[in-house]
């Protein structure tokens, strides 16, 4: 009965369609069709894919920097446990910042199901319970290097096996497990002060926590080169085929997921709020290193390179072509401005946060590092709110 | 017809015309079942629906919230759902005060990112789900009476120097099954040992109920929906006939000091978020709130006295709110092709079948504190009534007016991203069934009917109808 009830109007409209399809045909004007339009916007249809296609280039360059990177990161680390000493441990600890750059860009790349989508509780996992995985002030026989009995032999599989396991913060792998191993626990404001000695014989389980080292960062390279390959250019059936096959305004909607999702609940949110209302200093990203101005910096810049269309790799491959932006200037010139401000509002308001971030934290509420990052916080999700709007504009169906 | 005027009539005609025209190139022909896809459809949870269907895909603020306070709480909330309380005193302050007996450090051991757990491997104790205890007989305000030495559940961990409650161990029984097309199925029914007591012997005629986290999103606006509600639709099932009536539980409001209707736990023991927040905190991890304010041991457990607490309460009431405002404001994610003509099919069974009698695809929520949550249409696909699904899920253990075969309706939105967030299917109170089609086959009592219309569907059809589930 319910079935028969719900089918008789659909049927009614089935026929008041195809009737108002016969009115057309046969010429007679109503207002509810569309007579009054000129046919599709080519040229609008071409720039989309154009915007598509510098994407998806800018996407291959920043993976393959970031891959770079971290092969770099990965040598350095090769040196460190080879020959521990405070030199090798420095330049370690250079190329994690170095690879921190290419990686942070790539951020605006996910939330969208994408390749790093599948593989980021690997990558860049944080907060880390940081005696999960070594000692810590006060428990020296902390963490998966030190626990032999449970753990008597380390290897890959066991180490993603043992990622998140029971609790979101049991991290045991990615950029801030390889943090963690190279500046160790921030007992003093600023970054950690792990020895160097920790990697030479004579420390305790000095050989497990070389191994742990290695193990964590040709587990990085891999996952980052698998994600690099998914969009490199020219391969049928990986991602980035995929994604330029996908119905022009659905991979659209995805880079507009992408920058708002990371400008909005992840750094506004995630990496800001809970930080600057708890004044925790591990609440923030690189709480070992004392780094996360340089992500945010970094992400801000990562989400500005697909606004505009334009990336400037540092191994000399300078992209530029038509972004969002130009899609907007087509649909609102002076909504672009305002977006384009934003964009640019939202870097100037990373770069204006406190070096030493974890002390900018502590302060009173008027005190100038906490202040900046309130305005960070106003500013990424000023940004994220926009972007949203701008979906709107180009009559993307994108909800953030 | 009397009283239309001309022109009406002429519609009527012309439409006829059309409908005849139709016909004849087979465009209405199609089979009369197939709804069609309803505009908003794919917004499950209203305006705070967010487009996500990554691994992260339930851990997203609600789509419409602004309010930037709103906002603020969420994400430190956020922080403190993942965070792992350690053992008090702590060198964080706010973030000791675990156990003295506690299931998991966080509430994200269990629900892994927002999602769902899942019962322990082989040999292996549970981790990420436990075991319920009382004993028979009710205690004041009509609640399950604790077992008197290991109270309302048991927990397999503590802190150092104090025993854990005991070991729970789960093994499966293979039922076997047929399909009416002959295709076989196999059922998994699970057994639970209770093994290394810390306390000694339980209680006489002691009942268990086994529990897996469910996904959290969405749990605020179900909070939403007015109970008259929930009547309207327990009334119109006892009206419908076919056996299904289901029913309010009745439960104790903490804050409020009074009786109020269940919402929330497997067997809607919960009144509203906040209280079922409050017990997981103090019963899984040992912490304890406003709402809470007991250590979670018995006086029989001695060992537990007098152990370093983490403040009183444990959580602060900032943090605790935080986490409450969290919880509440999680958006329910979109679905994913419910466009399909497939979907749409299984839709279309989904309802025939009368699945749809209780998993109720639609339901307005009503005012709220919480503007983000005020009047959206939502589509939970529950009733959050209580209904008897029959021996095979019985528990045999009552909670307020939940009895022994009783299980409220589960929501289904978000179903089909479990495997995506949480890399398995293993669905109902106790994770028994492996995927959707198992989950439909265990049910019994009241759905039995739908249950066997499911089994005797067509291969094709049953297909369609698990393809409309994983588009929820």
């Amino acid at each position: 009965m319910q079935v028969e009830t719900q089918n008789a109007p659909s049927r009614l409209w089935r026929g008041i369609t195809l009737l108002l399809l016969l009115l057309g045909a046969g010429g007679v004007s109503l207002p509810m069709t569309c007579g009054a339009e000129s046919g599709p916007d080519v040229d609008g249809l071409k720039l989309k894919r154009r915007v598509l296609s510098n994407y998806a280039a800018i996407v291959d360059a920043t993976y393959q920097d970031t891959v770079a990177a971290t092969k770099e990161l990965s040598a350095a680390i090769g040196n460190l446990v080879t020959a521990p000493a405070e030199s090798t441990l420095t330049a370690a600890r250079d190329a994690w910042l170095a690879a921190r750059v290419r990686y942070s860009q790539s951020e605006a790349f996910r939330f969208y199901d994408g390749p790093i989508d599948q593989l980021e509780g690997q990558i860049n996992s944080w907060p880390i319970d940081e005696n999960y995985i070594d000692y810590v002030t006060g428990d020296p026989g902390a963490g998966l290097i030190n626990c032999v009995s449970n753990y008597p032999v380390l290897s890959r599989d066991l180490i993603l096996a043992l990622n998140q396991k029971e609790g979101k913060k049991n991290i045991s792998t990615g950029f801030h497990a390889i943090e963690f191993l190279l500046w160790g626990q921030p007992v003093e404001p600023g970054a950690g002060k792990r020895s160097w000695r920790d990697y030479a014989d004579g420390a305790p389980h000095a050989e497990r926590r070389r191994q742990y080292l290695r193990l964590v960062t040709d587990l990085l390279v891999d996952n980052l080169e698998a994600i690099a390959a998914d969009w490199a250019g020219g391969v049928a059936g990986n991602y980035r085929s995929h994604f330029l096959a996908l119905e022009t305004d659905a991979a659209l909607a995805h880079m507009l997921k992408g920058i708002g999702a990371l400008s909005g609940p992840e750094m506004a949110g995630e990496r800001l709020t809970s930080a600057y209302e708890t004044r925790e200093r591990e609440e923030q990203q690189d709480c070992f290193s004392d780094n996360s101005r340089n992500d945010l910096i970094d992400d801000a810049l990562g989400i500005q390179n697909v606004y505009f269309g334009n990336c400037r790799s540092p191994r000399g491959r300078n992209i530029q072509g038509p972004g969002l932006h130009d899609l907007l200037l087509r649909a609102d010139p002076e909504f672009a401005g305002t977006m384009a401000a934003q964009i640019r509002a939202a870097v100037a308001a990373a770069r204006a946060l406190p070096p030493i971030f974890d002390q900018a934290l502590l302060g009173p509420k008027t005190a100038p590092g906490r202040v900046a990052i309130k305005a960070a916080i106003q500013a990424f999700q000023a940004e994220s709110d926009l972007i949203a709007r701008a979906a709107g504009k180009l009559a993307l169906k994108l909800n953030l | 017809m009397t009283g239309l005027n001309p022109l009406t009539a002429g519609w009527i005609r012309l439409l006829t015309v059309a409908g005849l025209a139709a016909s004849l190139i087979g465009w209405a022909a199609a089979p009369e079942d197939i709804p069609r896809a309803e505009p908003g459809e794919e917004l499950s949870g209203g305006n705070t629906t967010v487009f996500d269907a990554s691994p992260k895909a339930f851990g997203f603020p609600a789509r419409n919230m602004q309010d930037e306070e709103h906002r603020s709480a969420f994400f430190v909330g956020h922080s403190f759902f993942n965070n792992n309380w350690v053992v008090a005193p702590g060198a964080t302050a706010g973030r000791d005060g675990l156990g003295p007996l506690f299931n998991t450090r966080s509430c994200s051991a269990c629900h892994a990112d927002d999602g769902r757990s899942r019962p322990p491997e082989p040999g292996q104790p549970m981790t990420s789900m436990f075991l319920r205890l009382s004993i028979p007989g009710s205690g004041p305000h009509r609640a399950p009476l604790p077992d008197p030495v290991y109270g309302g559940q048991i927990q397999g961990q503590a802190i150092p120097g104090v025993p854990p409650e005991a070991e729970v161990f789960v093994t499966y029984t293979e039922i076997p099954g047929a399909f009416a097309d002959g295709e076989h199925f196999s059922l998994r029914k699970p057994e639970y040992t209770i093994t290394r007591p810390g306390y000694g012997p339980f209680a006489a005629g002691l009942l268990t109920s086994p529990r897996v986290a469910p996904v959290m999103m969405g749990t605020g606006l179900l909070e939403t929906v007015p109970v008259e509600t929930l009547r309207a639709l327990a009334a119109e099932q006892k009206r419908g006939g076919h056996g299904i009536a289901g029913h309010i539980n009745t439960v104790w409001d903490s804050a409020l000091g009074k009786s109020a209707p269940g919402r929330f736990g497997w067997k809607s023991e919960q009144p509203t978020v906040r209280q079922q927040v409050a017990a997981a905190f103090n019963g899984d991890i040992g912490i304890t709130s406003s709402l809470a304010p007991a250590e979670n041991h018995t006086a029989a457990e001695t060992a537990c006295a007098n152990k370093a607490s983490g403040g009183h309460p444990e959580i602060s009431e900032d943090i605790f709110n935080a986490v409450v405002m969290y919880t509440r404001t999680l958006a329910v994610p979109a679905r994913r092709g419910w466009t399909n003509p497939a979907v749409l099919r299984g839709k279309g069974l989904f309802t025939r079948i009368g699945c749809a009698t209780c998993h109720i695809p639609q339901l307005q929520t009503g005012d709220s504190d919480l503007a983000e949550l005020s009047h959206q249409t939502i589509r939970p696909y529950t009733d959050l009534l209580l209904h008897d699904l029959g021996e095979g899920l019985a528990d045999h253990r009552p909670v307020f007016d939940a009895g022994g075969r009783d299980w409220r309706t589960p929501p289904l939105w978000g179903m089909g991203l479990v495997f995506k967030v949480n890399r398995h299917t293993c669905f109902l109170h106790d994770g028994r069934a492996r995927n959707s089609a198992e989950a439909i086959l265990w049910h019994g009592g009241e759905a039995e009917a739908a249950r066997e219309q499911f089994r005797t569907l067509p291969k094709a059809d049953r297909a369609a109808l698990l393809d409309f589930l994983e588009s929820l």
